[in-house]
């Protein structure tokens, strides 16, 4: 089945529209557990030793996320070569009517989000870009994770490099959302413009989520 | 009243082509856009220039033979009208209009404004047929569809292949076009039957002919000049997901 998927036109969109709802889920329950550290070092730290408890379950969903953004990147980069063959000359001119500024940027969104991935891997997955205060140990010995998280977002080029991928991600939900839903063929004359809606509006709540934990931290509003 | 013309010339598909700039003068504005163009073309051939080439037939907006990208937008800005329907009352007195073929790689150009919409052809040769029997005239009475099937149905197949989908597609795909044959055939009894493997080997060849996938930007609709909705693409794409099944 995966060879048919391959060949076919709508069978490669069908892949970046599962990988894609894949890792709008983990996003969604990534932005749910991060909210654990308004409520402290009990609250974050707690809910990390409990992610780290899960020990070889722990592998099999990161290993799961591994594989979605693997194909995902995949697809995203060969169907846009093969897009971006089918239209070798450009208009002179060119009016847009429907596309939007996300729908015609997901390959840069996507990739500067596969940076952003690597960096956020190395600050707060490896611990190596601040090792002085990411390596610290809390009263009750588990690892301390609200300093980590807090001592970094009160460096303000650190949260201005949170914002600006938060405002990517925007961009890339924003169309990517509506457009698994099209491709997953869920659509008709009502849903259409509901989702069309919809896609940016969940974009826009996800992304407030996200920014809403270092901006509250740069001013000094979350105590430990 | 008088217009300037930026035209895409090339003399044929090996040439390199480029934007040419013509007068258009005393414009009536009750002309259709081609006539605007045979009158230029009129003035060449008095100044023993060569006639800018461009498809045209039905001249009333079903046979889908015209197409030119005007300011930008394949048949123009006007909603759900062909450009051989598309009036001048519709331009000012001074304006400057930029007219080029449709583009993508599926349709080369053969001369100046003109393309080869072939791989269309190609694409409903391959699947966009039902070869089940259906009965002579009189059994069409004997088979009764449900009116909002027929309804559904007629509205894709409202189609009139003129590829306005491809040209204003950023990514060159046939998605819409595609979509509404394949929808207009399954949502009937007679189409069901091959709907499978219709829906798989159409967008195959699709990409076999050049074209490119479908992104969702819905350029496609908005540029359509029967306003064949993106919703047929995504029955397409439901269809696509039945025939896993099998
Ligand atoms: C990590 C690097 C990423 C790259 C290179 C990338 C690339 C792309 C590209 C090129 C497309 C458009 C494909 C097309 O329709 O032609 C796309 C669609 C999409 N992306 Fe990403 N993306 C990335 C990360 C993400 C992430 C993190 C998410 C989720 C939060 C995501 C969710 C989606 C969704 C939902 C779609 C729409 C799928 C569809 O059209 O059916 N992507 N991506
Ligand atoms: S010439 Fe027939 S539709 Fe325009």
């Amino acid at each position: 089945m995966f060879a048919k998927l391959f060949k076919n036109s709508v069978g490669r969109k069908l892949i970046m529209a599962a990988t894609g709802l894949g890792m709008i889920g983990f996003v969604v329950m990534h932005l749910l557990g991060n909210f654990s550290i308004f409520l402290g070092p009990e609250g974050i730290n707690v809910y990390a030793a409990r992610l780290q408890s899960l020990g070889p379950l722990l592998w099999v969903a990161r290993l799961g996320i591994l594989a979605m953004a693997a194909f995902h990147i995949t697809f995203g980069i060969w169907l846009t070569l093969e897009n971006r063959r089918a239209k070798p000359e450009a208009y002179a001119v060119r009016k847009r009517q429907a596309s939007t500024f996300g729908s015609e940027t997901m390959i840069y969104s996507g990739l500067l989000l596969l940076t952003f991935v690597v960096f956020h891997l190395l600050h707060f997955t490896l611990r190596v870009i601040f090792p002085e205060t990411s390596n610290l140990i809390d009263s009750a010995g588990r690892a301390d994770v609200f300093t980590m998280v807090t001592e970094s977002f009160r460096k303000f080029p650190v949260v201005v490099i949170y914002l600006a991928a938060m405002a990517v991600l925007f961009f890339h939900v924003g169309h990517g959302f509506k457009s698994l839903v099209q491709t997953i063929g869920l659509n008709n004359d009502k849903t259409l413009p509901l989702f069309g809606k919809a896609s940016p509006l969940l974009a826009l709540v996800l992304v407030l989520g996200y920014i809403s934990i270092p901006m509250l931290i740069l001013f000094g509003l979350v105590k430990g | 009243m008088n217009l300037t013309l930026f035209v895409w010339r090339q003399k044929n598909a090996k040439e390199k082509g480029r934007m040419e700039r013509y007068e258009a003068h005393d414009v009536d504005p009750d002309m259709s856009f081609l006539e605007m163009l045979d009158v230029v073309n009129q003035d060449l051939i008095h100044n023993g220039k060569e006639p800018i080439a461009f498809d045209h037939d039905c001249r009333e907006g079903i046979c889908g033979t015209c197409s030119l990208t005007v300011n930008g937008i394949p048949h123009g800005e006007q909603k759900r009208t062909t450009v051989c329907q598309l009036h001048m009352r519709h331009f000012k007195d001074g304006d400057s209009i930029y007219i080029e073929p449709f583009r993508a790689r599926a349709f080369p150009v053969v001369k100046d404004l003109v393309v080869d919409r072939q791989a269309l052809d190609t694409v409903i040769q391959s699947g966009g047929y039902v070869s089940v029997s259906t009965g002579e005239a009189q059994d069409g009475n004997t088979l009764l569809i449900p009116r909002h099937d027929a309804e559904y149905s007629m509205d894709a197949a409202e189609c009139i292949g003129c590829g306005a989908c491809v040209a204003a597609c950023p990514n060159g795909s046939a998605m819409l076009f595609v979509g509404a044959k394949v929808a207009s055939l399954a949502q009937l009894p007679q189409g069901k039957v091959e709907a499978a493997q219709r829906v798989c080997v159409m967008t195959e060849t699709m990409l076999d002919q050049g074209f490119g996938n479908c992104s969702n930007h819905y350029e496609c609709e908005a540029a359509c000049p029967k306003g064949i909705s993106v919703k047929f693409i995504a029955k397409l794409n439901r269809e696509y997901l039945k025939s896993l099944k099998e």
